[in-house]
Parts: C-alpha cells; structure tokens; sequence
C-alpha cells in the first residue's frame, strides 16, 4: 500500500468480534463521502479475513491489509 | 419508491450525519444494518418512526412484534378490547395470564420486553370519528387489523384524509388479503369496496373460524409492508390486492386501480366528513368480501 494514502477516519476495534467488525466498519463508512480513506484496526485474523472480503462486497475499495504485530491488523479501505 | 412522495414520510429521509448506536443497539440491530437496503441510516430511519397498530389481536400482534423487533420507535396500539382464553388461539401479544386484562396493557408489556428502547403508546379507545385524527396525527403509517368493517372504513377515509400510508389485511379461515393504501397515488380501501356490507351480510370468523396461524402469515406481510415505506425501498402492494390461500399455499397479486369516481380519493370526493358506521354484533371482516381478524 503506498504511504501517500490520506487517511480520512481511523477506527480501532481491538477486542471487537465478528460480524461486529464488519458492521462497525459498515457504519463509520456509511457517513463519509466518496472516495475518503478509512483505516480500520482489528486484533484477530478472522477478522482480518472477513471485514476486507465484505468491504468488497458492497463495491467499496479496500487499498491494503497488514499486520502490525502479533495479533493487530491493520485494513485500509477507501469508499465507493 | 416505496410510499412514494408522501409528506407524513417525509421527516424520515432528513440528512442523517451521525450513526450514534449503543453497543446494545449494534447487536441488537446488526443484522439490519449490514442489510445494503437498510444500513445504519435505514435504522435509524426505523428508530426515528412512528406507527399506529389498529387492533391488538390477531393481525395487530405480529404486526407490533416484529415493528417492536426491528425498532419503530413508537409504536401506539389501539384496542378497547380485554384478553379473552378464544384470543391465544392466534393473539400471540397475550398470554394466559393475561385473560381478563386490557389488551393494550397487554400489548405494551409484551413489546417493550421485546425491546425496551421504544414507546409504546396504549390507545383504550375504540376509533370513531370524534378520535381519530387527533390519535391519528401523531403516527406516520398505519397498520390495520381491527375486527370490523366500520374501522376499517374509518381508519381508510382517515388515513386517505392525512395522505398516511396504510397497511390493511384480513384473514378467514384459511384466506388472507393484503393492501397498501399510499393516498392518491394507488387505490384505497373504498375504490375496491366503496361502501360497508350490510350487517350479518359477512359471517364473522367467530361464525366460520379461522386457522391462527393465517394472523402470523398475513400480520407479518403487514409488518413487511410498514418497514418498506419506513425505508422508501421495494414495492408496496400499492395497486396490488394479495390473496393468499393457505390451503393451497398459493399467492396472487391482483392488480388494482383507483376507483376515478371513488366516494373518498377520487378528485371529487362525495366522502369528505368521517363516518361512524354501526358495528353490528363482532363482525370480523377482512379487506375484500369476507374478513376477520
């Protein structure tokens, strides 16, 4: 993911699970405009795996997914 | 759209800048919310509504439960009625404990431990012309499932006479009918059937029965129904009767049109003062020819 990516809002969901990743993502997305950048962080690998897949699925565009540390993850994703 | 343009509707699709949930209200509501046509600003479209359930029995207990479940934020009940043991049959708001109470009162304790984030507005009354509007003014859709013609007459001319979207159905045996009336822009009640039948012309289910299960299949139409116009998504039965027969299990939409000289919506209505039609014994109609609740 380049390091020029302006991030707009940053949620941190440590501790949150699935599908509560997902649906608080969905949420902070849902009030921003087009084309800004959310960077989300989760702290277990299913979700991970699922918030990225569902992003996509509802046409947003999900710029990368990387792992901060041992458990964090990072999930950028830019809106439709 | 679902509704379409009408004004009652209109507050709800105010900008919404700010998706403030509860944790609570996230779990409770997130199987909306990752809905594409509902989202956190449909729910809070729902939250934000406000609906008049007409009858708490057969059909307006699926109706108030799953709008309590999904989070209308008012919900007022109107029934003068007391729980009788005949009602568990398909009244499923009321329990055995509850024979002898007020049905409202009944209601009330059975939505808000659904979901305790509403209001709940108990109407004791049974509607006349002398109450409706001012009960009325407070609601932006209507579910009707009262037990009679003349309510359903009344409740038609007045949600014609507010331009409120309504909801309206009956059951009979093993048949279910459903309608949403969306004033002057789809048929109401009256361009279908412009005037009550005379009294004991229609059997009442407490003469012919009816199957309770036929409350749930048709109440939570109603309650599909009612959601869609919160939201302005899908298409309401506007134009649309929908006859179910259970026995069959068969659905068929039957196209309906605005009555040009109907006696209420018609450009020149012959019906402009509300009409308190007499209820003869507990006649139980249903939205076409024959009805109950």
């Amino acid at each position: 993911m380049s390091t020029e990516v302006v991030v707009d809002k940053e949620l941190n969901l440590q501790g949150e699970v699935c599908p509560y990743t997902f649906v608080k993502s969905k949420l902070a997305l849902e009030i921003m405009q087009p084309g800004q950048v959310l960077r989300v962080i989760v702290d277990n690998d299913e979700s991970a795996a699922n918030v990225p897949r569902s992003m996509q699925n509802e046409g947003h565009n999900v710029l990368g997914v990387t792992k901060l540390n041992t458990k964090d993850w990072q999930i950028v994703v830019q809106k439709f | 759209m679902a509704g379409g343009t009408s004004a009652k509707l209109a507050h709800l699709r105010a900008p919404i800048s700010e998706l403030n949930f509860s944790e609570e209200e996230i779990r409770r509501y997130s199987r909306h919310i990752v809905l594409p046509e509902v989202g956190g600003i449909g729910q809070k479209q729902i939250n934000r509504a406000s609906v008049l359930v007409v009858g708490a029995g057969g059909l307006g207990s699926p109706v108030a439960f799953y709008l309590a479940a999904a989070g209308v934020g008012t919900i007022g009940i109107v029934d003068d009625d007391v729980v009788d043991t005949s009602n568990l049959q398909r009244q499923i708001l009321h329990t055995t404990a509850d024979v002898g109470r007020k049905k409202v009162e009944s209601a009330r304790e059975a939505l808000l431990a659904l979901n305790p984030n509403l209001t709940i507005v108990p109407h004791d009354v049974r509607l006349n012309a002398g109450n409706i509007l001012d009960i009325l003014k407070n609601y932006d859709v209507v579910a009707e499932g009262s037990d009679n013609f003349p309510t359903k007459f009344l409740v038609n001319d007045a949600c014609v006479m507010t331009d409120t979207p309504l909801s309206m159905a009956g059951i009979f045996r093993f048949s279910g009918q459903i309608l949403t009336v969306v004033p002057r822009e789809g048929p109401c009640y009256r361009c279908l059937i412009p005037q009550p039948p005379p009294p004991g012309a229609i059997p009442s289910c407490q003469e012919a029965g009816v199957l309770g299960a036929m409350a749930g299949a048709v109440g939570v139409i109603q309650a599909t129904e009612v959601l869609k116009l919160i939201l302005g998504k899908g298409e309401v039965l506007r134009g649309r009767l929908l006859l179910f027969e259970a026995l069959q299990m068969r659905f068929e939409p039957i196209e309906v049109k605005r009555n040009p000289e109907c006696p209420v919506c018609s450009e020149t209505p012959s019906i402009t003062e509300l009409i308190d039609y007499e209820i003869a014994c507990e006649m139980q109609p249903p939205v076409t020819t024959q009805a109950s609740q």
